[in-house]
């Protein structure tokens, strides 16, 4: 049998860009600050993969302001939640050949 | 890619999932304790409407003991005073109820987040107060409207069917077991709404029992 490697998604090869896109699977919009909290990562960190994630079109973000503080969230796009899912259905895949072994 | 990282990558996903969309840190201990409080609180309200302690307080209540009907029950003629001081009386006790489980509530939570590092004002405790609030706050003016209109018998069925819908409605942001919770409250509700007259004791078992029940499952569950 073939290993589908070459269907996992390489813009989720990094922990951390694929839990961005959990969060974002189970909720319509999520903000900077929450993600970093619930990720416990730097604005740094997060900030150059959410950049990643907006470049493949896989993420959108919108800018806001509350008050006088800028509200940044974000939202899966459909090719994003595409992404995601073929990623998992080819980790699930990974996981089922090895079983076999 | 090993299993072990496979499988490593589906926990970090799933765990992502349930800790951004769920409020994870609602304390079983809560449940038990709240249902204690109302059933101390249904406690003093059976007193105060079966064993007249505010007849001694009301100088419109003439000092005999009512005509009795013919089914054999006493009819006493209260006045409207009477029963505006009862549901004054009675209104109270669900409030204090209501705070004190509320707070409790907050407080647990506060602990069992601080303990386990979760995040106790996310999104996902946000949504679930929003959608906790807007069916009991909608019940809650209901109910007094109604009950300042003379409607004393649709309190306690109106209180465990709102309060039912609010955890459904609620319990897509934290365990599922609210859900089934929220389902049991509704059909007691019905139930109670059948049976004029049984409304505090069905209001004990939906706030007092049933919360005691789900606290000690919710404890041995997710607490130890």
């Amino acid at each position: 049998m073939k290993v589908p490697f070459e269907k996992l998604d390489k813009a989720f090869e990094n922990r951390l860009r694929l839990q961005i896109m959990s969060v974002l699977m189970v909720n319509d919009r999520y903000d900077f600050n929450s993600l970093k909290e619930l990720l416990d990562t730097t604005d740094g960190n997060l900030a150059s993969h959410l950049k990643g994630l907006e470049k493949e079109e896989y993420i959108m973000v919108y800018k806001a302001f509350l008050g006088r503080k800028p509200n940044t969230t974000y939202e899966a796009t459909e090719k994003g939640k595409k992404a995601f899912k073929q990623h998992l259905d080819a980790l699930e895949q990974l996981i089922k050949q090895q079983k076999i072994k | 890619m090993k299993e072990k990282e496979i499988e490593d990558e589906l926990v970090s996903i799933r765990s992502m999932m349930e800790r951004s969309s769920k409020f994870i840190s609602l304390s079983g201990l809560s449940g038990i304790l709240a249902g204690v409080y109302a059933l101390i609180g249904a406690g003093f309200a059976y007193y105060i409407l079966y064993y007249h302690i505010l007849d001694e307080l009301n100088p419109y209540i003439p000092n005999h003991p009512g005509t009795v009907t013919s089914n054999g029950s006493i009819w006493v003629n209260y006045s409207n005073h009477y029963y505006s001081q009862v549901s004054i009386t009675l209104i109270v006790i669900a409030l204090v109820v209501l705070i004190t489980s509320i707070g409790t509530g907050i407080f647990l939570s506060v602990r069992k987040a601080k303990r386990k590092g979760q995040p106790l004002w996310s999104s996902a405790s946000r949504a679930l107060l929003f959608h906790m609030a807007t069916p009991l706050i909608t019940g809650g003016v209901l109910i007094l409207i109604l009950v300042t209109r003379g409607q004393y018998g649709i309190a306690a069925p109106a209180m465990l069917i709102f309060y039912g819908l609010s955890l459904i409605s609620a319990s897509s942001y934290t365990f599922s077991m609210v859900k089934y919770l929220g389902l049991c409250e509704i059909i007691l509700g019905l139930i109670a709404a059948c049976l004029p007259g049984y409304g505090l004791l069905f209001w004990a078992i939906g706030f007092g029992v049933l919360h005691i029940i789900y606290g000690s499952l919710m404890y041995f569950k997710y607490d130890r």
